[in-house]
C-alpha cells in the first residue's frame, strides 16, 4: 500500500473533483488503482493525467467511499493507493487518427490516453458528453493537448443536443478514423462498440465492476460467460470481444455476487 | 505416464484443483480456470444467507505472502445453484467441489443438504468460521470433538464424498483429522489460512484491512502446510487435498510427498496468473519422467518412507 500526499484539489463541478497526488505512478493509460479511504472503503479508480512526479484522478461523489473523499480529504492529506492494475488501452502502430469518447465521469482515463497519443504524434478527436454544460469535464485539458474537441449534452445546454454517440456517428462519416476508445455508462459503450463494429473500426472499451483484490485472484469482478476478470484481463477490452459478453450493458454483480440488472 | 487422480471415486484429469476462495464466485469464472489447464475446481464457501462480506481493503499482498479478510461474502446457497449448473454443463469432465460454511452445526447441515442437490462431485466443509454454539466462538475446526460431531451430522444427509477443511491454527491437526475420519469423512482438505495476522500502514497509522485482522496465505505458509499435510497423512487413511502456499511445481511435488493426493492452487495465481495450473502439472510430469515414476500416486506420501 502506497500513501501519497494530495498536492492539489480542483472542483470541476459540484460533485466532481480532480485530485493531484505526488507519486510517480508509471501506469499505462487505461490502467487503474485501488484508492483507500481509511475507515470507509477502497474502490477502483482510473488515472486522468500523469507526469514523472505526479498523477491525477477525477473522482465523482458517487458512493460512500468517494463521498468521504470529497468531504474529508484536503490538500496535504494522504490517500492509500494500490496498483497500477489491469490492462490499459492499446495505441496501435500506424494509427494516424483516433477518437476518444467519454461519457460523464468516464472521461478521465481518455485524457490520459490522449496525453500518450499526442506524444506519439497521433491525431486525437475527443468527444465528451455530459448531462448538462456544467457537468462537462476536461474540455480545456483536451484542447491544451491540441486535440479537436466536440461536446454533447443531454439537455442541449452546450454542443450537440443529445448523446455523444450521435456526435460519433457524424465523426465517423466526416473523418478517416483508425481507432475508437470509450469509457462511460455501459449502455453508451455498447452503442459505441456496435457503431465501431458496423463501420469496421478498431474499438476498445473500459469497464467497471465491483472489485476486491484488484489483481485477478478473488473472482469478484468476473464477467459472464467467459469468466474474464475485469481487474486483470481488463478493464480495457476489445469492443467486439466485449459485445460477445452477455452481461455487457445488461447486468453486474454486487459484493455478495448477486446479479444486479 | 499417469497424472490423473482418482479421488474418493471421482476422476480428476490432473492433480491441480482451484482452491476455495479463489475465482470461485461464478460458474464461468471456474470454467475459465479449466480452460487454463486446471483439473477441477472448488467454489467459494457458501452460507445459508447472502453475505456482503467486509468493506475493502480485503486482500493485500506483502513480500512473502498475502493477507485477506473477505468476510466470506456470497450470494447464499439457495441462489447459487445456477452457477453450479452452468459450470457442470461447460466442464463435465472436471470435478466440482462445493464448499459449505455456517455459524453452527445446524447451519452447516442445512446448507450441505442443499449443496447435495446441486451437480457437485464432492462437498467440502469449511469449519473455520467462528461457531456461535461454542462459548469461546471458536471455529469447529479448532476442536476435535466439534469436528467429529459436525462431520457425523453432515455424513447422515449426503452420500456424496465429503472433505473436511482443517485449520492449521491448532496444536494437533493430525488428531483432528483422525476424529473427522472416524465420523465418516471421505477426505481432508488442509490447510486453511494461518493466523490471523495484521498489517499496519505507518502513514495512515492504522491497520490496513477493514476487518483489521485477516488470514495469511501464500508462499510464506508453505512449510506450515507441508508439515500439517505430513501430520495428517501419518494419522489417517483417507486422502488429502493439500493446499497452502503452493507457488510452483516444486512446491506441488513437495506437497505430494508430504501426503497430498490433490493440490489446491490459489496463491500461485498471484505469481504466475492463469498459467499456474499448466505450469505446475507440467513440472510434475517432467519430474516424474526424469526420476522414473509411472503414476502420480507413487509420489503421494513418499517422504514418509525415509
Amino acid at each position: 500500500m502506497l500513501s501519497p500526499k494530495i498536492i492539489d484539489i480542483k472542483e470541476d463541478y459540484p460533485g466532481f473533483k480532480t485530485y493531484t497526488l505526488r507519486h510517480s505512478l508509471r501506469a499505462k493509460p487505461g490502467q487503474f488503482v485501488m484508492v483507500w479511504m481509511p475507515g470507509v472503503d477502497e474502490v477502483p479508480m482510473s488515472i486522468g493525467w500523469q507526469t514523472d512526479t505526479e498523477f491525477k484522478m477525477g473522482i465523482a461523489n458517487a458512493g460512500d467511499c468517494t463521498k468521504a473523499i470529497h468531504e474529508k480529504i484536503k490538500v496535504g492529506d494522504r490517500l492509500g493507493i494500490r496498483g497500477p492494475f489491469g490492462k490499459g488501452f492499446k495505441l496501435r502502430e500506424g494509427d494516424k487518427k483516433i477518437v476518444v469518447i467519454g461519457g460523464g465521469y468516464g472521461t478521465p482515463p481518455l485524457l490520459n490516453l490522449a496525453q500518450e497519443a499526442v506524444k506519439k504524434g497521433i491525431e486525437v478527436l475527443a468527444i465528451i458528453g455530459a448531462r448538462t454544460a456544467d457537468m462537462l469535464i476536461y474540455e480545456e485539458e483536451f484542447k491544451k493537448l491540441g486535440c479537436e474537441v466536440m461536446v454533447s449534452t443531454d439537455d442541449g445546454s452546450k454542443g450537440c443536443n443529445g448523446f455523444c454517440t450521435n456526435v460519433m456517428e457524424e465523426a465517423l462519416k466526416n473523418h478517416k478514423v483508425d481507432s475508437v476508445y470509450t469509457c462511460g455508462p455501459e449502455v453508451m459503450m455498447v452503442k459505441v462498440a456496435e457503431m465501431a463494429k458496423d463501420n469496421d473500426v478498431n474499438c476498445e472499451v473500459s469497464l467497471e465492476r465491483y472489485m476486491k483484490c484488484g489483481f485477478g485472484i478473488c473472482g469478484q469482478c468476473c464477467m459472464d460467460d467467459t469468466g474474464i476478470r475485469v481487474c486483470k484481463d481488463g478493464p480495457v477490452l476489445d469492443g467486439v470481444e466485449a459485445l460477445r459478453l452477455p452481461e455487457f450493458g445488461k447486468y453486474h454483480r454486487s459484493s455478495s455476487g448477486v446479479r444486479v440488472e | 505416464m499417469n497424472l490423473s487422480v482418482n479421488f474418493c471415486g471421482v476422476n480428476f484429469p490432473n492433480p491441480t484443483v482451484l482452491a476455495s476462495g479463489y475465482l470461485g464466485v461464478t460458474g464461468s469464472s471456474m470454467a475459465n480456470c479449466i480452460n487454463h489447464g486446471c483439473g477441477g475446481v472448488t467454489a467459494k464457501s457458501l452460507f445459508m444467507e447472502e453475505r456482503l462480506g467486509h468493506p475493502n481493503p480485503t486482500v493485500l499482498t506483502y513480500p512473502g505472502g498475502m493477507i485477506n479478510a473477505i468476510g466470506l461474502c456470497g450470494e447464499g446457497i439457495k441462489k447459487a445453484g445456477h452457477e453450479f449448473e452452468l459450470y457442470a454443463k461447460q466442464c463435465p469432465d472436471n470435478p466440482l467441489i462445493g464448499s459449505v460454511a455456517g455459524h453452527s452445526i445446524k447451519d452447516i447441515v442445512e446448507c450441505a443438504e442443499i449443496m447435495d442437490s446441486y451437480p457437485v462431485d464432492l462437498i467440502e466443509l469449511n469449519f473455520s468460521c467462528p461457531n456461535v454454539e461454542d462459548e469461546m466462538g471458536r471455529p469447529i475446526a479448532c476442536d476435535p470433538i466439534m469436528t467429529e460431531n459436525a462431520t457425523r451430522e453432515v455424513r447422515k444427509i449426503t452420500k456424496k464424498p465429503i472433505s473436511i477443511k482443517l485449520s492449521p491454527n491448532v496444536p494437533n491437526i493430525g488428531m483432528i483429522a483422525k476424529h473427522a475420519e472416524e465420523a465418516g469423512a471421505d477426505a481432508i482438505t488442509a490447510i486453511n489460512t494461518v493466523g490471523p495476522g495484521m498489517l499496519i500502514d505507518i502513514y495512515m497509522r492504522r491497520p490496513i484491512l477493514a476487518n483489521k485482522v485477516g488470514g495469511i496465505g501464500g508462499q510464506g505458509i508453505k512449510p506450515i502446510a507441508v508439515r500439517c499435510v505430513y501430520d495428517i497423512y501419518k494419522n489417517v487413511k483417507i486422502p488429502i487435498i493439500a493446499t497452502g502456499g503452493i507457488i510452483n511445481g516444486r512446491d506441488a511435488i513437495e506437497m505430494l510427498m508430504a501426503g497430498g493426493s490433490l493440490l489446491g492452487i490459489g496463491s500461485a495465481l498471484t505469481y504466475h496468473d492463469m498459467k499456474a495450473f499448466e505450469m505446475i502439472t507440467k513440472k510434475i510430469h517432467n519430474f516424474m519422467e526424469e526420476e522414473g515414476f509411472e503414476d502420480i500416486s507413487e509420489l503421494v506420501g513418499l517422504a514418509h518412507n525415509s
